[in-house]
């Protein structure tokens, strides 16, 4: 049975039932529901909900509640994940798991609190110092942010990396059928590394970020980087839409890409042969399927909530093999249909 | 069907959220692709609130709908801010006891329901919008190309999106939505 849902609470309950029993978060318009569904969800599962007394104590709590082995989530939406910044470089650093959901508003600085996707630079190159990436998920639908949410959890476990669901004040606020998955105790990985207690029975583990001898510390780059290979391998997610007889190949993810598979069908209806990638995954980018579609296309166009972001990764993924065109909206701003089919028009 | 986008439009505390949950909720007991999408921030306090209800066969695009084919406008700013945006061929619905001007525009229909005044008189007191709603129902969405329900269907999720505890109202919302529809 399906029911109709917020995009945030459809987040905090996907999270609830993939076995997310902590969760630390600071309010902030677009994402309050989150917070205020876990609030009310989690003592009633014996889970702990708190609210921080800033988005950096959130994000340390989780690093804590990682180490210790516990599935745990924060959630904020732009200017709060920059705070976070600093926590989620140090779980990188100490390779621990966790969800951190960003439902981005315009910026920079506080910006506004209308839908954006200014934040792709951030998620993807440089959410804080250092050498290292996270996961990254792009849902753009309620009932795909469920099922993101649980494979996030998932594969940061498995790769022992954080990862982020990047959503928007859109996909946040707006409400679509779900359907929800199964209640009942999930069968959780076993976290042999956690700091949960050895009872004598073990040596104990360490948790840590700190490496003061350089060739120590590079190795252990080394590795996480050996592990982001195996991911880039495996894990690239999109979804292609009309792109096999496509001249123009449109590259949209989130709430925009919904704009542009209107404005797709649009074109198609006017027999203008565009197509749509949606990376799922942000990070990995999804090179592969742009790299095959690059080989019969004419002509790629990324679309945008921002000054142009992604599109860098397109012109990346195919070696500037064809010309990589921009459109784009920002700080708050929603592109309709047909303000991309006027684009699509012009390249076609 | 034949695509639907509707707006609903309104001061905040008028219930224009909640007659499009209604919305959305028939279109989903009625098996249809649905999104409901809500204005939010400050505007909402005190100021003009709206919604965007989209109902398909296929799956939502943008589910901003920028020109409804059906605009639901219970105060003048909403209809001075929606009403060029209107597609030709679409409807409009407003409250006429509260909109006390006449639309321009002759290639809509436009239905002048003095919801505000009848929930009163009717002691439907506060449930305007669902009068409004009972003749968005009536007219658009159980008749016509846009038909996409029937009376039991809006009757089942009115029951869907009225809270347990207020059970009580249910039999008001019924009584608003019949009194609209016979406008």
């Amino acid at each position: 049975m399906k029911v109709l849902m917020k995009g945030n609470e459809a987040l905090a309950q996907a999270a609830i039932s993939a076995g997310c029993r902590h969760f630390f978060g600071y309010p902030i318009t677009p994402q309050t529901e989150l917070a205020a569904y876990m609030s009310k969800q989690m003592p009633k599962i014996g889970g702990t909900y708190l609210q921080a007394e800033s988005e950096i104590a959130a994000i340390n709590m989780v690093l804590g509640a990682s180490a210790a082995g516990i599935r745990a989530m924060t959630s904020s939406s732009s200017p709060g994940i920059s705070l976070k910044g600093e926590g989620i470089s140090y779980m990188a650093g100490s390779d621990l798991p966790a969800v951190i959901i960003n439902v981005q508003r315009g910026g920079p600085g506080l910006g506004g609190i209308q839908p954006s996707q200014a934040d792709y630079w951030q998620a993807t190159k440089a959410l804080g110092h250092g050498d290292f990436q996270i996961l990254v998920f792009a849902p753009s639908t309620v009932q795909e942010m469920v099922d993101l949410v649980s494979k996030a959890f998932d594969k940061a476990d498995e790769y022992r990396m954080p990862a982020m669901i990047l959503a928007d004040g859109m996909l946040g606020q707006m409400m679509e059928p779900v359907s929800l998955p199964e209640e009942g105790e999930k069968k959780l990985p076993e976290k042999p590394w956690a700091a949960s207690g050895h009872q004598g029975k073990r040596t104990h583990n360490i948790i840590n970020s700190l490496y003061l001898t350089p060739d120590k510390l590079e190795a252990l780059v080394r590795e996480r980087y050996a592990r982001y290979e195996t991911v880039k391998e495996k894990e690239q997610l999109c979804e292609e839409y009309l792109t096999d007889d496509a001249d123009l190949i449109l590259v949209a993810y989130g709430a925009s890409s919904r704009v542009v598979r209107s404005a797709v069908n649009k074109a198609r209806e006017k027999g203008l042969k565009a197509g749509l990638i949606r990376p799922i995954t942000l990070w990995p980018f999804p090179v592969n399927a742009l790299q095959k579609a690059a080989s019969h296309a004419k002509a790629m166009l990324a679309v945008e909530m921002s000054m142009g972001q992604m599109v860098d990764d397109v012109r990346l993924a195919i070696n500037c093999k064809l010309p990589v065109h921009f459109y784009g909206r920002t700080g708050g701003m929603i592109p309709t249909p047909a303000q991309v089919l006027e684009q699509i028009e012009k390249l076609i | 069907m034949k695509d639907l986008n509707i707006v609903f439009a309104g001061f905040g505390g008028q219930g224009v959220l909640f007659a499009g949950k209604v919305t959305a909720y028939a279109g989903l007991l009625a098996d249809k692709e649905i999104s409901w999408l809500p204005s939010y921030g400050p505007e909402m306090r005190g100021g003009t609130a709206n919604c965007s209800v989209c109902i398909s066969d296929r799956p939502i695009g943008s589910p901003l709908v920028t020109n409804p084919n059906v605009l639901v406008a219970m105060n003048l700013p909403s209809l001075d801010k929606f009403v060029d945006a209107v597609e030709p061929g679409g409807v409009i619905i407003l409250d006429s006891a509260l909109i006390d001007k006449k639309v321009e525009r002759t290639d809509v229909s436009v239905f002048y329901i003095p919801s505000s005044a009848l929930a009163e008189k009717e002691e439907v007191r506060g449930l305007s919008n669902m009068i409004l709603l009972g003749k968005l129902f009536s007219q658009v969405c159980t008749s016509g190309d846009w038909a996409f329900c029937t009376d039991e269907i809006l009757d089942a999720a009115i029951q869907k999106c009225i809270p347990p505890r207020k059970a009580d109202m249910l039999g008001v919302n019924r009584k608003a939505i019949a009194l609209g529809a016979q406008q």
